[in-house]
């Protein structure tokens, strides 16, 4: 086995509005994003060999992505798969580029909540007995936070103080990202008053529901040199999928498995093995403050029970030692689930390329994304590693 | 007739009654919950039980089934009768489901009697004749009903909601048969169209005058002037009554004496309808001695009368909470609006936030009957390990196809997780989602019912209880929710 580290190159990338997006339908939005990237790559609808198309409820097919591009008869597969939808659209196109199938490709990554005409996610399940409970993403998290904090003696107002700090970071990053859907600073006092939705989680415990898109190209390095020089190298790929769901008895809740198999993976992949140290920066699946705590100690930056304690210590704000979610995460920038891995893979892109405006790190050269979707114990999970050029 | 004829006939007469038939084992079920003076809008001094919103006759009639056979071999039951004037279907048995969800063999006799508040009294005659004629050897039955009356009106005040299941049987019986007497007469005096919600009465004069005093009056001396009883005999009688003022009244007409009439508990749980009858004769039961003479009368177009004789084994058989358990182990609402939001009569906003409730596939639920209505989970033959639901490949060692099917649904379990949902979009909001541990090994995640707020932690012991998801598409979605362990104080 060979890996995927630096055998493929981003030479172009896109990233529409996120938000309610209610004047545009998911073409639109999908247009949007890709037409940055063709820009930013410098190539035309023509060039793409070959594409894939990530989202969960928008689309059933690939076939609406040559619709709204007019791609002219290539091969286009629609990708699901979770909360991971993008990265696995993404991951999927890499693996094309890396066989040396196509020369370039498109991965794109899009959805449309909006339309629902529901708060939440209103995601249709498949017909069946119809008698497992309903549990509510925000519900999937809160019973990690519960067991979270009775496993580590946290109490109730020392945890929720931890969390806010987090929704709190996220929102003062969000201020800095003019695509983001929600672009202002909400105070730790705000996030811990929040009105509850699921106990422990408040309402500024869970990310936005959004509308958006985002794009990627995907070449050869080889090919990306007569592109442009500061193209992005991906150095690591993981997916790991639970299988146990919660039927063992032995899973405690207060880690993620799929999160440690798949960082394993990628990490094993990239050469990492001291991630705190060697990851410059981190955009990883907030879809509740809960979820970020947890991912520090499931991606090997924090100790086991012991994040509070970074998080404490502004480890990961944008001055801190592992800077996480730089553009606000899914708290802010917004979670359209088929698009968000992508639109993580962008802000990495943007970073190495040191485009990120305000919101800019220090010279960052190693920048991973992390998603996480699905059910408790049986999470599909997705970490990807991107690097700058030697 | 001729003297052989005679003789004939009593010899038959004397073999039948050589097949004794009585009570083994009883139980009961009392919801949770009470409207009571302490609730805000209920304008009544009495309290009554009210069943939960994903409570009806079909889950509570599990409930006191699993209360009776406690400790029982489940696989001696031959048959299974459900009374109810209020079955979910119209067309579809109740009493399979019952049976399923009470884990019984698939060789049995199931009947639903309904459509009368006498069916209860009915259907344990039924039970007493298959014994006595031999066709089964013992026989479950459970009356269980949720009759509901106009809101505010006199039917809804008097009403409660509960279940009663006795096995009837040949051997080591608690109370013997003593007889019986049926008067039958078609009588407008209490009815509910199909399609009704609320049960309706003709004038009150009428009914209680020719209808409850006169057939009451007929079946009792008819019972005693058949067995050759006087009233006197009677140790205590567990006697139907729409409500509290008529119960003293038509007892006082028969010639009880106070100390000879069963506690109708009327200021407790009301008239539970078919299932009245049986619960007081559950109580009879739980305050019996040995050689009482206990007597049930049902009402209903007609009056079942039906005696037992309590036997020295009364009181060796341990029931479970029976109706004193579970009355003890009550709580009253707050207000009346709880209650009206759980029987629709008070319609709320909550169910129109989520996308509309799509129909169960039919064919999902039958495959996973074993699962989700037995609630069986497996162990594995290689490592043992405890899984719910049952999988073809072991969660441990990985075998293929080698597990042992475990009922879990009678298995206590602690909380490991738990979650208050908001926005789930349930009546009982927030809607606690619970990650249960079972005491023998197994986990599953589940809705709780029947819970206050603050009394949801982790390590809370909780027992499964079955309950009624959702109406979708005509289909009444039975599964298990945890709740907390029932237990009197």
């Amino acid at each position: 086995m060979s890996g995927i580290k630096d055998r493929v190159a981003v030479i172009g990338m896109g990233c529409s509005k996120f938000g309610e997006r209610w004047d545009s339908s998911s073409s639109d939005l999908i247009i949007e994003a890709a037409h940055e990237a063709f820009q930013d790559a410098g190539i035309e609808g023509k060039d793409v060999q070959a594409a894939w198309l990530g989202t969960v409820g928008s689309f059933r097919t690939g076939q609406p992505l040559a619709a709204a591009l007019k791609l002219d008869y290539i091969p286009i597969t629609r990708v699901e798969n979770a909360c991971a939808t993008a990265t696995d659209a993404f991951r999927n196109a890499c693996y094309a580029v890396a066989a040396g199938i196509y020369d370039i490709v498109l991965a794109v990554g899009v959805e449309k909540l909006k339309d629902s005409g529901f708060s939440g996610l209103a995601v249709a399940e498949p017909a069946g007995a119809d008698v497992n409970p309903p549990v509510p993403p925000p519900s999937q998290f809160a019973l990690a936070a519960t067991r979270y904090f009775h496993e580590h003696g946290i109490s109730y107002d020392d945890g929720k103080m931890t969390l806010a700090q987090i929704a709190s970071k996220n929102h003062h990053n969000g201020t800095m990202s003019p695509k983001a859907h929600f672009q202002r600073e909400v105070s730790v006092e705000q996030v811990a008053n929040a009105p509850m939705v699921a106990w422990p989680l408040g309402l500024f415990d869970c990310c936005g529901v959004s509308d958006g898109a985002a794009a990627a190209i995907i070449t050869t390095p080889e090919i990306a040199k007569t592109f442009r020089d500061d193209y992005v190298l991906v150095k690591g790929l993981g997916l790991s999928v639970g299988a146990y769901g919660i039927m063992r008895n032995d899973w405690d809740f207060t880690h993620f498995p799929e999160t440690v198999r798949a960082s394993q993976a990628a990490y094993q992949e990239a050469g990492v093995t001291d991630p705190r140290k060697e990851i410059d920066m981190a955009m990883v699946h907030d879809c509740f403050t809960i979820t970020e705590l947890i991912i520090y100690e499931d991606l090997g930056f924090s100790f086991k029970g012991r994040a509070s304690e970074d998080v404490a210590a502004g480890t990961f704000t944008l001055e801190g030692e592992v800077p996480v979610n730089t553009d606000g995460g899914l708290k802010c920038f917004g979670h359209p689930i088929g698009a968000s891995g992508i639109r993580m893979i962008y802000e990495v892109y943007k970073q190495l390329q040191g485009k990120a405006d305000a919101r800019q790190l220090k010279d960052p050269t190693l920048g991973l994304t992390h998603n996480l979707g699905g059910r408790p114990g049986s999470f599909t999970c997705s970490v990807a590693l991107f690097g700058t050029r030697d | 007739m001729t003297a052989t004829r005679l003789n004939s006939l009593l010899s038959q007469r004397i073999a039948r009654r050589c097949n004794l038939a009585g009570i083994s084992s009883y139980g009961a079920y009392v919801p949770r919950y009470r409207l009571g003076p302490e609730s805000a809008g209920w304008e009544s001094s009495n309290q009554r039980s009210v069943a939960n919103f994903d409570e009806d006759s079909v889950s509570m009639a599990v409930a006191a089934g699993i209360d009776c056979l406690n400790g029982q071999d489940r696989d001696i039951i031959d048959g299974l009768l459900f009374a109810t004037t209020t079955p979910p279907y119209a067309e579809k048995q109740c009493a399979s489901i019952i049976a399923t969800a009470l884990d019984l063999r698939r060789d049995i006799f199931t009947a639903d009697i309904t459509d009368v508040l006498r069916a209860g009294t009915t259907a344990l005659k039924s039970a007493l004749d298959s014994i006595v004629a031999g066709s089964a050897k013992n026989v479950l039955v459970i009356a269980s009903d949720s009759r509901q009356g106009a809101p505010k009106g006199e039917a809804e005040r008097n009403s409660g909601d509960g279940a009663a299941a006795f096995i009837i049987s040949s051997e080591d019986v608690i109370a013997e048969q003593a007889g019986s007497h049926t008067i039958t007469e078609n009588m407008m005096d209490t009815w509910r169209s199909a399609g009704d919600p609320f049960v309706r009465s003709w004038e009150d004069r009428f009914a209680i005058e020719e209808g409850l005093e006169r057939i009451l009056a007929e079946a009792v001396s008819g019972y005693l002037e058949k067995e050759g009883l006087a009233v006197a005999d009677v140790s205590k009688l567990a006697l139907y009554s729409p409500d509290a003022r008529r119960h003293v009244q038509i007892a006082r007409q028969l010639g009880f004496k106070a100390e000879q009439v069963q506690d109708p508990l009327f200021g407790r749980m009301g008239n539970t309808g078919a299932a009245f009858p049986l619960m007081l004769l559950a109580a009879a039961l739980e305050d019996g001695s040995p050689d009482q003479l206990l007597l049930t009368v049902s009402y209903g177009d007609g009056s079942d009368v039906l005696g037992f004789k309590t036997t020295g084994h009364i009181g060796k058989s341990g029931h479970g909470l029976g109706v004193f358990g579970y009355l003890d182990s009550g709580k009253v609402l707050d207000s009346y609006e709880t209650y009206a939001k759980w029987r629709d009569v008070w319609l709320t906003d909550s169910s129109s936030r989520r996308p509309q409730a799509q129909s169960p596939s039919v064919t999902a639920l039958w495959r996973e009957s074993e699962q989700n209505i037995r609630f069986h989970g497996a162990s594995c033959n290689q490592c043992g390990y405890l899984q719910y639901p049952a999988q073809r490949v072991c969660v441990e060692c990985h075998a293929m196809d080698d597990s042992t099917s475990v009922r879990l649904s009678d298995k206590p379990g602690t909380i490991f997780t738990y979650s208050l949902d908001y926005l789930a979009g349930t009546v009982d909001s927030p809607l606690a989602i619970v990650v249960v541990d079972f005491e023998p090994g197994g986990r599953t995640l589940c809705m709780m019912t029947d819970r206050e707020v603050d009394e949801v932690k982790i390590g809370l012991q909780v027992e499964m209880s079955f309950r009624k998801l959702r109406v979708v598409n005509g289909i009444h979605n039975y599964y298990w929710k945890a709740i907390p362990r029932r237990q009197s104080k």
